[in-house]
């Protein structure tokens, strides 16, 4: 015996066997009374007869019944005749509820196979993007659909409701957009003037820093703080309130949930980036300018003067026009990953994250798709 | 069960409040092993911030709780472990784990206190499955998937899960049709003499009260302003009381008689 405490014991008389158990048969032991028991089943003696014996047993819960009961049955399937007995009559009720339970035969799960899991994982992935890329050319309709018919009822238009989300999505975080890209832009001409100064064009810093900035780190930057900062926002509040059955709310009422919550949320966003890509433009280049005045030893009015030839109001309208259709990108996936939200949290955190992701590339990929737009049309 | 009279939780004086509001104002309550205490209130009059206190989720202004004889203000951190296994919470909402299917929210407070082995907690948990009258299948859904009744056995079968002594049940009823209603409260009865359960019970719903509760405590202006039988709540003069249990749903329950 080792330092654990003997629980079953096992005793053979004649064709009968005697199993006595003892001790405490309770959850906090069952860790140590299975492995006894399937010791015990390892070597069977051919018997007809099985009592099993538990009147040494102090105390008896749920494990412990079931445990007795488990033995019972192995027993009982190996055709021998079984029975229990001395047992305290106020755990009676326990053992028969607990006789009643796990009569049918659990499922066996299938084996796994790591090699075409993994194989088919890969593919549900690739028709999922299909599905994904599906869902939001369908959201695109609606929206259109619902925008065309506010348009046609514009006293429908929820006004208050813009305003709100303008004020969340664009004015607060206006002093966040300022002051990275006014540190962007100050790395930027540090980097610049550091390693143009090799060849010796530092001048040309300020070149580079107006069409970098303008054309497209400003709106680029801008996008992928707004997809993080807003963008999870909006998954994360209609993935709440699909949830909490807000959204039939609104439908039985009458509303539609795209017009009073995607629209209006939709809208602020296009509002907001345009003008907060502005914004933080202006900032990256205040930041150039002063590390340029400060590191470079340029005076403003020379920086300026340098910047008004470097950059025209193209390079400016660059950047501007694809703002809107950013926005407009963020926005969408956002809101179509908040109504695709399940019932469990951890569905939520999941298409949070998925919004971001798929807004931030998507928002990469637009911009490559622009790039080729502007240089195919000369500007 | 053991001494017949063991009082298993014992509050004394007990204030809890919120901000300036004091909701509970020096109550004290007595529950005995093996009873089945239902506890009835007015709506927002404290009765889960009761319950929510003597688990620990609240903190109190003063007084003292004697859960099993001992103070919960001088467990240490691993007395206090040993004694929230002894205790199984109910909430009104269920609040399962909703990333976690039925099986492994019954498994969540095997796993992590005890150390079986899969098999044995797969069986352990379709055995409590059936135990609250649900089939074992239930176990591969998700809470999102449940029905309210389902929910609340679940539920109610994750709080069995470690084998409590003491069961406190927040409205368990409460959005049920009367047939559920009426097989939760047949389940809990079964549950308390099977498992020799003490069962402290947060309701308004008079059926349970008169068909399931050994003895009833009232709450009115932060005290237990009563506590006894069923029939003695009932010919009570106290004016709330009189409200409570002979207004008017109250009083064609009364007038039908009482199941039993």
């Amino acid at each position: 015996m080792g330092a654990e405490p003997l629980y079953l014991k096992s005793e053979v008389e004649g064709r009968k066997l005697v199993l006595a158990a003892e001790g405490d048969w309770t959850s906090a032991f069952a860790s140590q009374i299975e492995p006894q028991i399937l010791e015990a089943l390892k070597k069977r003696p051919r018997v007809d007869r099985v009592d099993i014996d538990v009147s040494k047993v102090r105390r008896l819960d749920t494990i412990g019944a079931w445990l007795v009961e488990r033995l019972r049955r192995t027993w009982e399937g190996g055709g021998a005749k079984t029975a229990i007995v001395g047992l305290d009559p106020r755990y009676q009720v326990l053992l028969d509820e607990v006789a009643a339970s796990n009569k049918e035969r659990a499922k066996k799960s299938p084996r796994e196979q790591p090699l075409s899991d993994a194989l088919e994982s890969i593919g549900h992935a690739a028709a999922d993007s299909l599905v994904d890329l599906q869902a939001l050319v369908r959201f695109l309709g609606v929206v259109t659909m619902v925008a065309a018919r506010v348009a046609v009822r514009p006293w429908n238009f929820r006004f208050t409701s813009i305003v709100h989300h303008l004020d969340r999505v664009g004015f607060r975080a206006v002093p966040i957009i300022m002051l990275i890209q006014f540190l962007i832009g100050a790395i930027l001409a540090q980097q610049g003037i550091f390693h143009f100064s090799k060849f010796g064009a530092e001048t040309y810093v300020v070149d580079m820093l107006g069409i970098l900035v303008l054309r497209e780190l400003g709106v680029l930057l801008v996008s992928v703080m707004l997809a993080g900062r807003s963008g999870s926002a909006y998954t994360a509040e209609l993935g709440s309130m699909r949830m909490r059955e807000e959204m039939d709310a609104l439908r039985v009422m009458g509303f539609d949930p795209v017009e009073v919550l995607v629209l209006p949320r939709l809208i602020a966003l296009v509002i907001a980036l345009p003008l907060l890509t502005f914004i933080g433009s202006m900032a990256a280049l205040l930041g150039g300018g002063i590390v340029i005045w400060l590191y470079g030893n340029m005076p403003p009015e020379i920086f300026l003067e340098r910047l008004r030839d470097a950059i025209s109001i193209d390079t400016f309208k660059v950047g501007l026009i694809k703002a809107p259709f950013m926005a407009a990108v963020i926005g969408l996936i956002a809101c179509v990953e908040g109504f695709r939200v399940e019932g469990s949290a951890e569905s939520l955190g999941e298409h949070t994250t998925a919004s971001v992701v798929k807004a931030i590339f998507l928002v990469i990929v637009l911009d490559g798709l622009f790039a080729m737009f502007f240089a195919g049309i000369d500007m | 069960m053991a001494a017949a009279e063991e009082t298993v939780i014992r509050v004394r004086d007990l204030v809890v409040g919120f901000g300036k509001v004091d909701v509970l104002k020096g109550l004290n309550l007595d529950i005995k092993r093996g009873e089945i205490m239902g506890f009835v209130g007015a709506s927002g009059g404290g009765k889960s911030v009761l319950t929510r206190t003597i688990i620990g989720l609240l903190p109190k202004r003063k007084g003292t709780i004697e859960v099993f004889g001992k103070n919960l203000d001088e467990l240490d951190e691993e007395e206090r472990q040993q004694m929230e296994r002894r205790w199984g919470v109910l909430f009104q909402q269920g609040a399962l784990f909703s990333s976690l299917n039925v099986r492994q929210n019954i498994q969540f407070p095997l796993r992590e206190n005890l150390h079986l082995s899969q098999r044995l907690m797969d069986e352990v948990a379709s055995a409590k499955l059936e135990m609250v009258g649900l089939s074992a299948d239930v176990g591969d859904k998700l809470p999102s998937e449940l029905s309210g009744g389902m929910t609340k056995r679940a539920a109610l079968a994750r709080s069995l899960a470690l084998d409590p002594e003491i069961v406190f049940l927040d409205e368990p009823t409460s959005g049920l049709d009367p047939i559920s209603a009426g097989e939760f409260d047949d389940l809990i009865q079964a549950l308390q003499q099977t498992l020799g359960l003490t069962v402290f019970m947060v309701t308004h719903d008079l059926d349970s009260l008169h068909t399931v509760c050994d003895r009833v405590a009232a709450l009115a202006d932060g005290k237990v302003i009563a506590v006894g039988t069923i029939e003695s709540m009932i010919e009570s003069k106290h004016p709330w009381l009189r409200a409570y249990f002979h207004g008017k749903r109250a009083r064609s329950r009364i007038n039908g008689g009482t199941r039993k």
